[in-house]
């Protein structure tokens, strides 16, 4: 047992870390934000692509990278660091199925808890979008249409591919928790950057009990997200996924709002990237699994 | 990553587990919880068994007496044994899990030779006696004073919080050897001594608990005398020496602890769909809720015990506050769990739930409170400046 990142894992991560520092950084993050009408970066989908994000698990002798499911979150918890925008989990999963998918030529979204996002820019759409409603949606870098009925879980119609099965709908559970742990992670360092700079009553704000304990609980809980999200990437167990995606859903919902918390007035303000994170966490936490079906999954198992 | 385990570490499981169910039937009955000579009698045979059987101080370094397990093996049989319901380590906690590993890391070769043996064979018990009546969190205050008497240091004081006082043989003493000065700030001048219990000049007046019973105790130190040759580090170096103390109990203590509260999860499930309270939404969503969060708090003791491995088996990382943390409240929540399983039975103290329930409430505050904790990981691992 060597439950640690290898070698491999950590130039991984350091590598996509530095390919979206460099290709979608903070300022990126503003300007798409400020944009008021989000709309795909299709430069950046084809670079990703070409870098092989989408194609990370499709096997060498089809053209792909050749990697597992550990390496697959690795990366997108660097894309949740990065608060990537996109439909990058259904693109990601459709790139053995649809043709375009794995170069990143073709933008791929799907059904999930009754929502789709990216409707309008994707070039595929997984599951039934029949009656399909645009929301003005609470994430600006997320557009969301709601459909009718009672569509849970991922891309639960008929129609979906062959992709589309339990597993895949297990492993999408899986990067989005990835995706909320990158955001919790990065949220968590923003604080503390802020609670270092900020001074108050001639000191610096992370010098306070109050604020050191928030600060304190944030990093635990991302602590324990990121071992359970680790794990279920190494076992691939259904239900270590269900109870990854519970945590990491709440490190991240939770680590944003602490965030705002240590930021004072200033987190309540446009201004702050603090209110993206959460926004996007609170969309992460509506797709796939939601928390009320996971913990009656885990009570059954009991 | 990897979860998976080696064929050696399989088959020294394999084994563990062979003995476990040849050896555990011939146990003698568990001693009433009040009953502190039957359970020092009880919890020391327990580590003669393991003694004899050659699973003493696994972890421990060989020249310590020990089999200089991997931390992957400790990891197995703390796993193994609590699964199988073997008596936890009790009445040798200090010293086997606080003292031993002070002094096979920090004692001369003589105290090596004297003092571990007798702790791997359960002839001796320890206390630990850090804490004090105005030095508890805030440990560096502590008081209790050591002069240079001929060979020998005299100690006059107070201790409070002592576990196992009652039936030790070897009290881990921090005294203070240097008075606090403009030279020397209140974390210097303190000194680690080798206490016999059985000193002239030592009380111990047993503490009781809010679950009614004594598990600790308040020691006075009246110019006991302590030989100098006790001293395991040198003359006010103390808290250098007790910062590898804490950080084992921080580290490793609390992992077959973790097994056991997936245990009890389980069993509560079961209670709950036999009592008809399992249709309770809210209860069932909160049991399938603590299994996440038992589950990752299992996966976090892998990781860290890797990376512990990693580092070759030394001292444990501060990341054992991240873990205390989180698993302190979570048995909390398990146990209050238990409580809307019961129902009125949470009411019985009869019922085991009930006393761990109550347990359970020392949990954020023994071996450093959860906001000290919280200080902790905010200061040493997110960096965050010193204040109040």
């Amino acid at each position: 047992m060597d439950f640690q990142l290898t070698e491999d894992q950590r130039a991984l991560q350091g590598g996509v870390r530095e390919l979206l520092d460099g290709r979608f950084d903070a300022a990126a993050l503003r300007a798409a934000a400020d944009s008021g009408t989000p709309s795909l970066d299709r430069a950046l989908w084809r670079e990703l692509g070409e870098a092989g994000f989408f194609s990370l698990r499709v096997p060498e002798e089809e053209g792909g990278v050749g990697l597992g499911l550990p390496e697959a979150v690795l990366v997108f918890e660097e894309a949740g660091r990065a608060l990537l925008p996109g439909p990058l989990v259904a693109t990601f999963l459709a790139a053995r199925e649809v043709t375009g998918a794995a170069q990143g030529a073709t933008v791929v979204t799907t059904v999930s808890g009754g929502l789709v996002p990216w409707l309008d820019e994707a070039d595929v759409v997984h599951g039934d979008v029949s009656g399909a409603v645009p929301l003005r949606s609470v994430d600006p870098l997320t557009p969301l249409h709601r459909v009718p009925g009672d569509q849970q879980g991922w891309a639960a119609s008929s129609e979906a591919p062959s992709a589309f099965t339990a597993a895949a709908s297990s492993e999408a559970d899986l990067l989005i928790a990835a995706e909320q742990l990158g955001s919790a992670g990065r949220t968590c360092e923003m604080a503390v950057r802020y609670a270092r700079e900020r001074t108050q009553f001639g000191r610096s704000i992370g010098s306070f009990q109050a604020v050191k304990h928030l600060c304190a609980q944030m990093l635990v809980r991302t602590e324990v997200a990121r071992a359970a999200v680790y794990a279920a990437s190494v076992t691939g167990d259904g239900a270590e996924i269900t109870a990854a995606k519970l945590l990491a859903d709440e490190a991240a919902e939770r680590g944003a709002r602490d965030c705002l918390q240590v930021h004072g007035g200033m987190g309540f303000t446009w201004e702050a990237d603090v209110h993206l994170h959460l926004k996007r966490a609170w969309v992460r936490a509506g797709l796939g699994k939601a928390a009320a079906r996971a913990e009656e999954e885990l009570a059954a198992a009991l | 990553m990897d979860l998976t385990y080696t064929q050696e570490e399989e088959s020294f499981r394999a084994g563990l587990r062979e003995w476990l169910a040849r050896t555990l039937p011939q146990l003698p009955p568990r001693p009433d919880p009040l009953d502190w000579p039957g359970r020092r009698a009880y919890d020391m045979g327990w580590q003669r068994r393991l003694y004899d059987a050659g699973y003493a101080g696994l972890h421990w370094p060989v020249d310590a007496g020990g089999r200089g397990a991997t931390p992957t093996q400790h990891l197995i049989f703390l796993e193994e044994t609590e699964k199988a319901g073997a008596p936890y380590v009790g009445a040798n906690f200090v010293g086997l899990l606080h003292a031993g590993p002070t002094i096979a890391s920090e004692g001369t070769p003589e105290q090596r030779a004297r003092w571990l043996p007798p702790v791997l064979r359960g002839d001796e018990v320890w206390c630990q006696g850090f804490s004090e009546p105005d030095a508890g969190s805030d440990l560096a205050s502590l008081r209790t004073r050591a002069w240079r008497d001929g060979d020998d240091y005299v100690v006059s004081g107070s201790k409070i919080w002592t576990s196992h006082a009652e039936v030790a043989d070897w009290c881990e003493l921090l005294v203070r050897t240097t008075p606090v000065s403009e030279d020397v700030p209140k974390h210097r001048g303190i000194s680690w001594l080798a206490m016999p219990m059985d000193a002239p000049g030592i009380t111990v007046r047993p503490l009781r608990t809010l679950a009614g019973s004594t598990e600790f105790a308040e020691v006075f130190l009246d110019e006991v005398r302590v030989p100098v040759a006790n001293r395991v580090g040198a003359e006010n170096d103390g808290w250098r020496v007790t910062m590898v103390t804490l950080s084992y109990e921080r580290g490793t203590a609390f992992v077959g602890e973790v097994v056991a509260c997936r245990r009890v999860l389980g069993e509560l499930a079961r209670e709950a769909r036999k009592n008809g309270r399992w249709d309770d939404a809210v209860l069932r969503r909160r049991l399938g809720r603590l299994s996440a969060e038992f589950g990752a708090l299992w996966r976090l003791t892998q990781w860290n015990v890797s990376e512990s491995q990693r580092a070759g088996g030394g001292v444990p990382g501060i990341g054992g506050s991240v873990f205390k943390l989180r698993y302190s409240h979570a048995r909390q929540e398990l146990y209050e769990a238990a409580g809307e399983v019961l129902g009125p039975g949470a009411l019985d103290l009869g019922h085991d739930w009930t006393l761990d329930r109550l347990s359970s409430l020392s949990y954020t505050i023994a071996a450093g409170t959860s906001q000290i904790q919280q200080n902790i990981v905010a200061e040493r691992i997110l960096g965050l400046p010193k204040g109040r």
